[in-house]
């Protein structure tokens, strides 16, 4: 069956303030959406309610991946039910080698007594950190510890390659690369593209669309997807920013919750 | 042949017990005074932990222990703790040794590796002069009763420009519900030479089922260019009390290590102490603890400088969970005439529950101007936003937060192998 995932109603509050205004969002497997908008807007809470963290509080809404709502597990269930955000702000674990990290995140998604076998595992990591033109050496490394900015994104990149989720969301990925990692995050990422797995890509620039193309592009002012359309949209905000669109809707101060 | 011992105990009773075991005049005497001014002498005073509060009475009863020929006839729980690649061994069961085995390459080199009971015996010139000299046995009553009442034990001799490579094993330990458990270890290492000493302590079956102290004492003495490594794991049961002193006197460009697990499932007071009193001496003390239920510790890491250009470093890491409370003190001493002297200490608490208390206490004495000296102390939850990284992975809460404790630990041993 090829992936479903659909958001209905979504509403989301942080600390009582309301950000998410009730989002509806359907991703079909082999589809790229695109969520843009100025900052502020919501988009980055849309990612972090669907993973789950803790800081927000989900009022409304279900978000059904393959039938399963979401909203109603843990946030590792979530990740196992196939959902995986590539966060714009990555932890760092000292202590925690980046392979020891991912094993653990792949055995946990297999049986007790049938981990992915040492080998096998060195294999395909060292793959895609060579598709990825990652040095081998990150492996043992800490997880993003002392990583720059743009090699905690490719590691965000590598895990999501490991992992094979049905519904990827990529949450600013392409800020604070430079021209040639954005290429090769996007490869990596076009690479992964099949009837098996939707991608919602939020980003503030179209410069990452050059590179993936998305299916639909979604435009979020005040905590709601206020304008949906297809590339050519991501290539007008790029030339013509977002004024235009705040214009037609009548809306003044296009930010939310925001003190 | 039993002898109870309770507290206040008597001159009678320790000298019966001396004689009983065949111990020379010179160690009578010594467990005679102890147990005469035992009773006038004050407990030890932690910081912020009342030892009043615990139950000081269960010093347990003199227990004759039998040799036993074959290792297989140990309890599973110690047999697991041979180590495979075989090596000098010691295991005390009890209040006394049960099986020694001393290597024969280390003999012709003129090691020493026995039980200090028998060393008292047979090699009383090489024993009598540090026996009780780096800890004082009328410090307090805790030292003046150990002093009394210890029982086996370990000595360790290693000859001039000896150096032994495998680690010297011992293995103390309780299955009996009321036998006294005070092992008294003495380590030598005379002018070059080098050694690594590796003891564990635990209480299998009856051992652990009734309240009890474990009361220890190491005293490492580093001559002139020797290197002296203690790794020392402690993992008793809740029902006890571990009260543990280590002391090491370190000479002229010696040095000592000490990888210490305080991994007592009950109360515990312990001190890691460093006496730096040689020029270029030098100290490192690595101390992991984790406390659980409702357990009070107090762990202590102490480096004196006396020495010139002498260099310590402390680090204590500790993990607690339940309503356990520690209270870490990390002692830097720097004397007046310890010119160049460096020591760097570190006390890191890691907290996973919100009753769980961790008190770290860096404390730095010094009374010469040309040093170096520095600390850092943190106690901390464990990081929300880690725990919800790694779970946006799948994994799991408690996988999530095991990994984060073993790097907890991992950084203060980066060397070491961890089983979960």
């Amino acid at each position: 069956m090829a992936t479903h995932f659909k958001i209905e109603g979504l509403r989301a509050a942080i600390e009582d303030k309301e950000i998410l205004k009730g989002i509806d969002l359907e991703i079909k497997g082999g589809e790229i959406h695109a969520i843009m908008g100025p900052n502020g807007t919501g988009k980055s809470t849309l990612a972090s309610a669907l993973m789950g963290h803790p800081k927000y509080e989900v009022t409304a809404g279900t978000a059904l991946l393959d039938g399963e709502n979401l909203l109603e597990m843990e946030v590792d269930e979530r990740a196992r039910a196939g959902l995986f955000l590539a966060m714009q702000y990555p932890s760092e674990i000292p202590g925690v080698t980046n392979s020891d990290f991912l094993r653990s995140a792949i055995n946990a998604r297999r049986e007790e007594g049938n981990e992915i076998s040492l080998i096998k595992f060195i294999r395909q990591m060292e793959s895609k950190m060579k598709e990825l033109e990652m040095n081998t050496e990150f492996a043992h490394r800490y997880l993003n510890e002392g990583f720059s900015g743009g090699e905690k994104k490719r590691n965000e990149i590598l895990q999501m390659m490991m992992l094979e989720p049905k519904i990827a969301i990529l949450d600013e990925i392409d800020s604070g690369l430079d021209i040639d990692a954005l290429k090769i995050v996007a490869a990596g990422v076009n690479s992964m593209r099949s009837e098996d797995r939707g991608f919602l890509i939020i980003t503030h620039y179209q410069r990452l669309l050059n590179y993936i193309t998305p299916d639909y592009v979604h435009v979020m002012m005040q905590g709601r997807i206020v304008k949906s359309g297809g590339p050519e949209l991501a290539q007008r905000l790029e030339d013509e920013g977002y004024d235009w669109v705040k214009e037609e809707l009548g809306i003044v101060d296009e930010t939310v919750g925001q003190a | 042949m039993s002898i109870q011992l309770t507290t206040p105990i008597n001159r009678g009773l320790a000298e019966t017990l001396s004689r009983e075991k065949n111990e020379p005049d010179w160690v009578a005497q010594l467990r005679a005074e102890a147990a005469e001014r035992a009773g006038e002498l004050e407990w030890p005073k932690p910081e912020k932990t009342r030892l009043d509060r615990w139950n000081l009475d269960a010093f347990g009863v003199y227990k004759q222990t039998s040799r036993i020929a074959r290792l297989g006839e140990l309890p599973a729980e110690v047999r697991e703790l041979v180590p495979a690649e075989g090596g000098a061994l010691l295991v005390q069961r009890n209040s006394g040794a049960a099986y020694v085995r001393e290597a024969e390459e280390l003999k012709s080199k003129g090691v020493i590796f026995t039980d200090l009971e028998t060393a008292c015996r047979e090699h009383a010139d090489l024993v009598k002069p540090y026996l009780f000299q780096a800890v004082d046995p009328f410090e307090n009553r805790l030292n003046a009763l150990h002093a009394a009442l210890w029982n086996g034990g370990a000595f360790v001799y290693v000859p001039k420009n000896v150096e032994v490579e495998l680690p010297l094993q011992a293995i103390y330990f309780r299955d009996d519900a009321e036998a006294s458990f005070a092992p008294h270890i003495v380590i030598v290492a005379e002018k070059g030479s080098s050694v690594t000493y590796v003891d564990y302590a635990i209480t299998p079956g009856e051992g652990g089922a009734a309240p009890f102290i474990h009361h220890s004492v190491i005293e490492a003495f580093v001559k002139p260019g020797a290197r002296v490594r203690v790794a020392s794991v402690h993992h008793m049961s809740d029902q006890g009390i571990d009260m543990t002193n280590r002391r090491a006197i370190v000479e002229q460009d010696g040095r000592i290590e000490w990888i210490i697990g305080d991994l007592h499932d009950g109360n515990t007071l312990t001190e890691t102490q460093s006496l730096l009193q040689g020029q270029g001496s030098s100290s490192d003390a690595k101390v992991i603890s984790i406390g659980l239920g409702q357990q009070r510790m107090s762990l202590t890491t102490r480096a004196v400088h006396i020495g010139r250009s002498s260099t310590s470093s402390m680090v204590t890491r500790a993990v607690m969970k339940d309503e356990a409370t520690a209270i870490i003190n990390g002692v830097t001493k720097i004397e007046k005439g310890a010119t160049k002297a460096n020591g760097e200490q570190t006390e890191k608490v890691l907290m996973l529950s919100p009753k769980a208390r961790g008190d770290a206490n860096p404390i730095l004495l010094i009374d010469e101007d040309d040093v170096k000296a520095g600390h850092a102390a943190s106690v901390g939850q464990v990081n929300a936003d880690q725990v919800y990284y790694m779970m946006s992975r799948g994994i799991s809460k408690e996988e999530a937060e095991r990994l984060i404790i073993t790097a907890f630990w991992r950084r203060s041993y980066p060397k070491c192998r961890w089983k979960p």
